[in-house]
């Protein structure tokens, strides 16, 4: 089964619906994510999948639409589009000189294995794995209803992985967030989604799905 | 004023010539590049010399205007290839042009009008080396802004489409690679200012004391230049900021780096 024909019955309620979306190297592509619903895609560096993550926050042009609820991404404003659909990049990038500085309320450190004591720290002596966890949270303080993740695991050790993975499912369930989640590991897919799709020649190929509880 | 012959410029030429000669021995690229671009020199000059002296005798809005043209169309030439990252296509040029339009034209109307107020407002006199002056030192600024605003987005692409991400405003991602532009445009004439008279004698003054001004009267001129090139270069280098910033995103607000030219 590929992921060209949605089903049109849940295709109607779903939360994120893409549609015919495509770019360079993927696509078309046409897909649908209920709310609380996780999709992982895995495949090839190269295959497109960080593509078609910027094309769903409007970051690139791209031909096909993207739909919020049924709303299509031109009826909003570029600004309020990307708040509710939040792509994670794979490397985090901080403008200010200070943590606190790019956080403007509280945030749960704890919960992915940090200390207060970081947000008074440069940026500069951060790690590649705690500024992968606080540009989650950084994310996750617009409390978007769709979160785009690009490898958001890559950097951190198999404790701090499950952190973030808990603390990804404890949103979803929270707030009815939709994801898609590209990952290289094929455990942490099985472990996370619901769907886990593989990039074939610029599509997405349904590699597993559980049934619905 | 003591009027120079052709054989005064002759001794100076030798001058020129001698060095080339010099120069011939260690570099033979070096004396034939100087001595083309004296040659350059000599040239230009007589064949502007020739034009002002037709402009001055022939004092109508027309001629003026068209002069100034050409000088606006030239200078926004050369904003635009010493960028090393250009805006694509005729944006790149339009954006010089309409910023020396907003820096030069304007404030040199302004100057003519308001300030000297001769009779016509347009005397050739007057306008040409204004405008040219004011050209050709807001053409720094100008350039030097845009430069940095183009280079500094192509550096820091990733940080501004970062800013873009969370759900800030294009002109928000931007506000800070724009205010450091619009700096580094400003400082050459901050500079020029706060050096003039203790560091330079700035050239416009000390032409005039040569051709025999009283040096109190030169002085007043020269504040009158710096603080018209002053404000030329500052709405110059906000006007060409402004649009090239907006230009560096689309109507979706994606920061569109194809919109500028790849390095030569």
């Amino acid at each position: 089964m590929t992921a060209q024909a949605p089903d049109p019955v849940t295709a109607q309620q779903s939360l994120l619906q893409l549609e015919k979306l495509q770019r360079p190297a993927i696509g078309p592509v046409s897909l649908a994510v209920d709310a609380g619903e996780c999709v992982c895609i895995s495949g090839p560096s190269g295959a497109g999948k960080s593509q078609l993550l910027r094309a769903i926050a409007d970051l690139d042009p791209h031909a096909g639409e993207v739909r919020l609820s049924g709303m299509p991404a031109d009826s909003i404003s570029p600004p309020e589009w990307r708040r509710q659909v939040g792509l994670l990049p794979p490397e985090s990038s901080w403008w200010l000189p200070r943590v606190s500085d790019h956080f403007h309320a509280r945030v749960l450190l704890a919960e992915v294995g940090l200390a207060d004591s970081i947000l008074e720290q440069p940026v500069a002596r951060l790690s590649s794995g705690e500024k992968q966890r606080l540009a989650l949270l950084r994310l996750l303080a617009n409390q978007p209803s769709v979160l785009l993740l690009d490898e958001p695991t890559a950097n951190l050790d198999p404790e701090n992985t499950r952190r973030v993975e808990a603390m990804i499912a404890a949103y979803r369930a929270t707030h009815g967030a939709a994801v898609i989640w590209v990952s290289h590991d094929q455990e942490q897919a099985a472990r996370v989604c619901d769907r886990h799709y593989a990039t074939v020649a610029g599509t997405l190929q349904l590699l597993a799905a559980k049934s619905p509880a | 004023m003591i009027v120079l012959s052709v054989v005064d410029l002759v001794i100076a030429a030798t001058l020129v010539l001698l060095l080339a000669l010099l120069s011939l021995r260690m570099h033979p690229d070096l004396g034939r590049q100087l001595v083309i671009a004296a040659l350059r020199t000599a040239i230009q000059l007589s064949l502007i010399g020739l034009v002002l002296k037709v402009l001055f005798a022939n004092a109508s809005l027309l001629w003026v205007t068209l002069m100034a043209c050409i000088m606006l169309l030239i200078a926004g030439r050369e904003v635009m290839v010493r960028q090393e990252r250009r805006f694509r296509g005729w944006w790149g040029y339009a954006v010089g042009t309409f910023s020396m339009f907003v820096s030069s034209f304007v404030v040199t109307i302004f100057a003519l009008t308001v300030i000297l107020g001769d009779d016509p407002w347009y005397t050739p006199q007057y306008a040409i080396p204004l405008l040219g002056m004011l050209l050709g030192n807001t053409m720094n600024g100008i350039s030097i802004s845009m430069d940095r605003l183009t280079q500094t987005a192509w550096e820091q692409a990733t940080t501004i489409e970062a800013r873009l991400m969370l759900g800030e405003r294009a002109d928000e991602a931007i506000a800070d690679i724009r205010r450091q532009a619009i700096r580094s445009g400003m400082i050459p004439i901050i500079n020029a200012m706060a050096a003039a008279g203790v560091i330079s004698l700035p050239g416009m003054m000390t032409g005039q004391i040569l051709a025999g001004a009283a040096p109190l009267d030169a002085v007043k001129y020269q504040i009158l230049i710096m603080f018209l090139i002053a404000a030329g270069t500052g709405l110059g280098t906000l006007a060409a900021v402004a649009v090239g910033a907006r230009h560096l995103f689309d109507a979706r607000q994606r920061l569109c780096l194809d919109r500028l030219r790849q390095r030569p």
